[in-house]
């Protein structure tokens, strides 16, 4: 039976062709599009992640709380204690200790005259502890524009705009001033030992990168540190189990009244991620109801003009005695078959498509030149199982429902009036 | 009747600007009292030259400091401040001439000018900003001023002054000034952006006789745009009309 009507769908192309090209783009935009959504969701996780909120985030109470202030004051302090935890705890992630700080930067000229100076939003890691896999992690050694990674204290990496901006180079000294978290006025001196490319507009811009420990001495944070993030060992994020953990860590530290005591926060919690995960989780199932949708539509038109073509045809195998039943069968078994073949090559164009975006992506740096959000500067498409029926299973469904609506018209038909219809 | 119209409208249309005259004249009295009353507080709080040698309290979440500092100040555009403790900050020195500032830091050795929006940044974590510590002009010269109420404050009688700028460098767009109507010295001010949002607030107590002049040696800045208590600065010492050295006001002196 499915080899007599595949060969009459090969035979009669009228009957396939337009069906076929109309499932296979409509699968192709859902698979593409669906890649390029997953791929900037996870680009954008995977970026806040890195810089901004691990995938866990430790940090005291009061600074939780004012968290956009950068309030160092407020700082988590006896670190050691709270690293000891944490490694007992939660053996399957890789713990790092942060210190996001303001600043000025200046960078002296002759004369003692300033060249250039600037706001600088500063970040502390662990530079040079291999263990706590900063530089990989971060990216630092292949985002690189000039110079290396600080290997010594003293030494700073800077924003390859910044670095324009303030006309220094590799080798040249700068001076840091800011405030400690007591609110002392600090000053440093620092060597640039590289520029670098963080592919996000607003660091490049105004982003230093010192080591963890010569931001404690500056800022006077012996034993503190702003934040303490925490990285899953497979680097893959899963928000439910970071919640739970969060939950559970939470929990352990509840009978302290402290507002200096530490408190877990997921990723999914921090920046508002949770709100965006949940945003485009739905914009993304709302696509796909669209798409299923508006392609039965546009498949039960499909349908409907070849009924009107294939009029003459049911009329002749109802005359001649064929049951409306096994008619309607045989058109629904002929629109899965239909379906699946444009379902088909619309997946197979849809992950080539998606792939090749995974690999090279989209470079809008020029878009985002004046941009200060945390935003990646090439979009990505990210391929994943799912690519493989997100969009087969709606394009199959949406050519049987739509072949479904409009063969519901040989049910009207009526015998009597048959060899009328047909004139013969 | 119709004499009984003409009669109202005419009371309407004449008597109107009688109306508008005499509060003009009233608004006039009480702007020549605002300004006269500015120019007496002008008096107490300015003078040509001054040193004050003040401790800086700065409350924080977790603990406080206190800063120890003397400042030298000529005029309107020049002064000079040097941070005698605690042991961060002692021998950071700002050099201020016209809209120019400059911080000498003795830890790395240089001499930093900060400039344009830096100058917005917080002094030292407290709740002034650089701008604020820079700012010397007379009120009178940068804001006009209105009576607009009476209130007492600490049983002292004051005169509510609405000042609203006349100039467009200012650090805050119009202030609120409570004015003791007795010792023409500020009590409390509140300091608000063009958007009329309020920045900051100022209580002023411990009003002293110095050298004919009655001056607040305890002053509490509240940035209302951050938690906490704010930053006291106490007056210690403080002398007016003394001659200062012209090096104290040069470049060379941050280093000395």
């Amino acid at each position: 039976m499915i080899k007599f009507i595949f060969k009459g769908i090969l035979r009669d192309k009228n009957r396939s062709i337009l069906p076929i090209i109309v499932v296979a783009i409509g699968v192709f935009l859902t698979i593409a599009l669906s890649g390029y959504l997953s791929g900037m969701l996870s680009d954008i996780i995977d970026q806040t992640a890195r810089f901004q909120t691990g995938h866990v985030k430790v940090m005291s109470r009061a600074y939780a709380q004012n968290i956009d202030q950068l309030p160092n004051d407020l700082a988590l302090l006896g670190i050691d204690k709270v690293h000891e935890e944490l490694e007992n705890d939660f053996p399957n992630y890789t713990w790092v200790n942060r210190i996001n700080f303001g600043g000025i930067i200046d960078a002296p000229g002759a004369n003692d005259i300033s060249k250039g100076q600037g706001p600088a939003m500063g970040m502390a890691i662990e530079l040079f502890s291999e263990k706590s896999g900063e530089v990989n992690r971060l990216n630092l050694k292949k985002s690189l524009v000039d110079g290396r990674v600080p290997d010594k204290s003293g030494e700073v990496l800077i924003g390859y705009e910044f670095a324009n901006k303030l006309k220094v180079k590799v080798g040249d000294e700068l001076t840091y001033m800011g405030n400690t978290m007591n609110g002392s006025m600090t000053f440093a001196k620092f060597i640039v030992s590289g520029t670098v490319r963080f592919g996000v507009a607003s660091m490049d811009k105004g982003t230093i990168i010192i080591d963890f420990t010569d931001a404690q001495q500056i800022l006077d944070m012996a034993n503190g540190a702003g934040e303490i993030l925490g990285f899953y060992k497979d680097e893959v994020f899963i928000q439910e189990q970071t919640e739970q953990m969060c939950d559970e860590f939470n929990a352990k530290q509840a009978q302290d009244p402290d507002e200096f005591a530490p408190i877990m926060k997921a990723l999914g919690q921090q920046n508002s991620m949770g709100t965006y995960l949940n945003l485009v989780n739905s914009v993304s199932s709302m696509f796909v109801i669209i798409f299923v949708m508006v392609m039965s539509v546009v498949l039960w038109n499909t349908g409907l003009i070849g009924g009107l073509r294939r009029y003459q045809e049911f009329g002749i195998r109802l005359a001649l005695g064929e049951e409306k039943g096994h008619i309607y069968k045989t058109m629904i078994y002929e629109a899965v078959l239909i379906g699946a073949i444009g379902s088909v090559i619309g997946t197979a164009l849809g992950i080539v498509v998606t792939l090749l975006m995974q690999k090279y992506g989209i470079d809008i740096s020029g878009m985002m030149k004046d941009a200060t959000m945390m935003m990646p500067t090439v979009l990505k498409s990210k391929f994943s199982p799912q690519l493989f029926y997100i969009g087969f299973i709606p394009g199959l469904l949406a050519m049987v429902i739509g072949n479904m609506l409009s063969g519901i018209g040989i049910y009207k038909r009526e015998t009597a009036t048959l060899f009328k219809e047909l004139e013969v | 009747m119709k004499h009984l119209i003409i009669s109202i409208i005419s009371i309407l249309f004449i008597g109107a600007p009688i109306v508008t005259r005499a509060q003009t004249i009233k608004t006039s009295a009480k702007t020549q009292d605002a300004t006269a009353i500015l120019n007496r507080v002008d008096y107490n709080i300015n003078s040509n030259t001054s040193i004050i040698k003040s401790n800086m309290i700065i409350y924080g979440r977790r603990n406080s400091r206190t800063v120890t500092s003397i400042g030298y100040s000529q005029g309107k555009d020049k002064s000079f401040s040097e941070y005698l403790a605690p042991e961060r900050e002692k021998g950071t020195k700002m050099l201020r001439l016209e809209n120019n500032l400059w911080i000498y830091s003795p830890s790395t050795d240089r001499t930093i000018q900060l400039s344009g929006h830096m100058l917005k940044q917080s002094l030292m974590g407290s709740d002034l900003s650089y701008e604020d510590m820079m700012e010397n002009r007379k009120l009178t010269e940068m804001y006009n001023a209105q009576v607009v109420s009476t209130d007492t404050i600490d049983g002292r009688e004051t005169w509510i002054l609405l000042l609203n700028a006349k100039v467009d460098d200012v650090n805050y767009d119009s202030r609120k000034v409570w004015v003791d109507t007795q010792r023409y010295v500020p009590l409390r001010e509140e300091l608000y952006a063009k958007s009329g949002q309020l920045l900051k607030k100022t209580e002023l107590k411990d009003v002293k006789k110095i050298d004919g002049r009655w001056y607040p040696t305890k002053i509490n800045y509240k940035d209302m745009l951050k938690d906490g208590k704010g930053t006291d600065f106490i007056v210690l010492e403080i002398e007016f009309d003394t001659p200062i050295a012209p090096y104290i006001f040069t470049k060379a002196s941050l280093k000395k």
